[in-house]
């Protein structure tokens, strides 16, 4: 009876309702949208390297490392003798060694120069590996491998033919125009940087390059196709190294080794140490953000209850006659609190549904240009308790009028002249 | 031998906190079952302290008060709004419906607090209709939308939904010009006859006292002033 009662009692005061609601509904988006965004971008983040045991670069610090290499961001400061990855590719514990090599781009997504062993032994989520949507690794000198993002945005299939450019803007000046990539391979999404890249061989990444001096090219010195096969295309240099071992047990071994390398100096991170090192620099900013939607959040239902408080006065008649029709004061504090719930709950739901169709919509979006996959189910157990607590708080700032009310009633009595 | 619809004994009230001496005072009042009295009183004559006090919103400092043989006192906050609820029906001056509610639902919830059967609801609220004259057509209406008449008669009716023994009306006609006052004031006695309900009717209007064969003066009733004025 009493939802009856509050519903109509709603309904009577729409406009100041609609905006309470409206008000409610943005901050519980804000919350949720934060909430979410955060745990997925998380789960994203933390998915985004497994099944390497080490990452190496010259030597730099951990994030810049984890960085380039990992999240094609940023840039190296130095590189790596090819001796040195030969070295390690012989060391006793290693299974395996990817080399990759960095730079290039193209049209603003980043090519990565690596081996034949980058799709067999990368891995992502739970130790899924690269998995090709269409075509195959690259073989020849001129083949790459797109990931899903870059496909998708800039429209290649399979055989296009497409010229890299030399640095990593968006639109270089300097491209490697003499010769042609072509499209062998188109990798399946993944949700992780690896969909905004291109892949070539190291050789491939050399032959372009052989024209070139301190990163301008030398005018009347083109290779032409046929004397590039008598070069000799190994690599002097890479930007760096992922490393799998053997056995996990000799991980710090190993890193320290490297890390005491006498021949150059290097650096030698684990991907979960400096993904987690990473998130928690974020963390800051994680909870500023927390804190501000929990704010927002507080202060639209503090403002709901003000509301509901403001008109009680003009409902003074309408509790008295409740009174004389035998109503007891609890039932006008279940119906002011029963309004404060059919608000919330409102607002909850608008919010949701609100929230799910942003996601949907912008999810796209922000695989293609952020790598980043965003989950259009909100719902999780988290988010239950977050709107669980929602409620709960609502209900209580809701006590201020329904508590007023309940006074009222006891107090004023029958007095409807007021 | 008649019970009494009120039986008031050694009655003392006052507001707790708010004064040291006696607001209401009545040593003895009874009205038997229906009776029709016209309670005559200026403001500040304790006339809506009592009426609180009657429907058992608040409780006496000292003394009883029966109500159809139920002392008021023993029973809890809950008990009484049930009590008021079931047995006594009041109409104020004005406002005395739920604006945003329909006529329905208004007399529908005051149905709800008396404990009334759903399914004679509709023919009750249809005889009341009838003899208040009142179209059915308003049944579905906001309360808020009726002229002040017809909301006076909804109250009426909503008062009477629940058959009470006791119906008490506090100025009920003041916000009516004088042919609706006249007309309101028959059918609300002829109600009243049919019902064999107990009346009481509060006002200062002396032109009333015509419809009405008992006239309580309540400075009659009420010693509380008379002992200030001795000091």
């Amino acid at each position: 009876m009493f939802f009856n009662v509050a519903w109509h009692s709603l309904l009577n005061r729409k406009y100041a309702v609609l905006l309470a609601l409206i008000s409610v509904t943005i901050s519980i988006y804000a919350l949720l949208g934060v909430e979410h965004v955060r745990h997925e971008a998380k789960a994203s983040f933390s998915k985004t390297i497994s099944g390497v045991d080490l990452i190496v670069g010259a030597r730099t610090g951990q994030l810049n490392l984890l960085l380039y290499s990992v999240f094609h961001m940023g840039s190296a400061t130095n590189n790596i003798a090819w001796e040195s990855f030969l070295e390690l590719e012989n060391e006793p514990n290693v299974a395996w060694v990817i080399p990759i090599s960095l730079g290039d781009s193209h049209r603003g997504y980043r090519v990565t120069g690596t081996t034949q062993d980058y799709f067999k032994h990368f891995r992502f989520g739970q130790g899924t590996t690269l998995q090709f949507k269409e075509g195959r690794p690259f073989e020849q000198l001129f083949d790459v491998v797109i990931g899903a993002a870059v496909a998708e945005k800039l429209g290649y299939r399979l055989y296009d033919e497409i010229i890299l450019a030399h640095g990593l803007g968006q639109t270089s000046f300097s491209l490697h125009d003499d010769y042609s990539f072509r499209v062998v391979g188109i990798l399946q999404p993944t949700g992780t940087p690896v969909d905004q890249a291109l892949y070539i061989s190291l050789q491939g990444m050399e032959a372009i390059h052989l024209n070139w001096k301190d990163g301008v090219k030398l005018p009347g010195r083109s290779v032409t196709a046929q004397t590039l096969d008598k070069l000799d295309l190994t690599p002097k240099s890479i930007t760096a190294l992922m490393i799998g071992l053997k056995s996990k047990v000799t991980i710090f071994t190993v890193q320290r080794q490297i890390n005491n390398y006498s021949k150059e100096p290097l650096t030698a991170i684990l991907p979960g140490i400096a993904l987690a090192e990473l998130w928690q620099m974020m963390g800051v900013m994680e909870n500023t953000l927390r804190l501000i939607s929990a704010l927002v959040l507080f202060s639209s239902l503090l403002g709901l209850s003000t509301m509901l408080l403001s008109s009680l006065r003009e409902r003074r008649q309408e509790i008295a006659v409740m009174r004389a029709i035998g109503a007891s004061p609890l039932f006008v504090f279940l119906v002011i609190q029963t309004e404060t719930l059919l608000i919330t709950a409102t607002g909850m739901i608008a919010a949701v549904a609100a929230l799910t169709v942003s996601i949907l919509s912008a999810q796209k979006y922000l695989l293609e240009n952020y790598g980043v996959f965003i989950d259009s189910f909100i719902l999780s157990s988290e988010m239950i308790i977050v709107l669980g607590s929602v409620l709960a708080g609502a209900l209580m700032l809701g006590l201020i009028p329904s508590l007023s009310a309940y006074r009222m009633s006891l107090h004023h009595g029958l007095a409807a002249k007021a | 031998m008649p019970l009494d619809a009120i039986k008031i004994k050694n009655l003392c009230f006052s507001y707790p906190g708010i004064s040291q001496t006696f607001w209401l005072e009545i040593p003895e009042w009874r009205i038997a079952q229906g009776e029709r009295i016209f309670l005559k009183g200026a403001s500040g004559s304790g006339k809506s302290t009592l009426l609180n006090l009657l429907s058992g919103i608040l409780v006496a400092t000292h003394g009883t008060i029966e109500i159809l043989g139920q002392d008021l006192c023993v029973l809890s906050a809950r008990q009484r709004d049930r009590f008021r609820a079931a047995h006594i029906g009041i109409v104020f001056q004005q406002f005395n419906l739920v604006p945003y509610l329909s006529v329905y639902d208004n007399i529908r919830l005051a149905a709800y607090f008396g404990r009334k059967k759903q399914d004679d609801l509709d023919i009750t609220i249809k005889q009341l209709f009838t003899v208040l004259n009142l179209d059915d057509a308003l049944i579905m209406r906001k309360a808020g939308n009726l002229s002040v008449g017809q909301q006076q008669r909804v109250a009426i009716a909503r008062a009477l939904v629940n058959r009470p023994e006791i119906l008490v009306v506090d100025e009920p006609t003041s916000a009516l010009d004088n042919d609706l006052r006249d007309a309101f004031m028959d059918m609300l006695l002829e109600i009243c006859r049919v019902h064999a309900s107990t009346l009481i009717f509060v006002s200062h209007d002396a032109t009333l006292t015509r419809f009405f064969d008992t006239i309580v003066n309540m400075s009659d009733i009420n010693q509380a002033g008379a002992k200030t004025n001795v000091f």
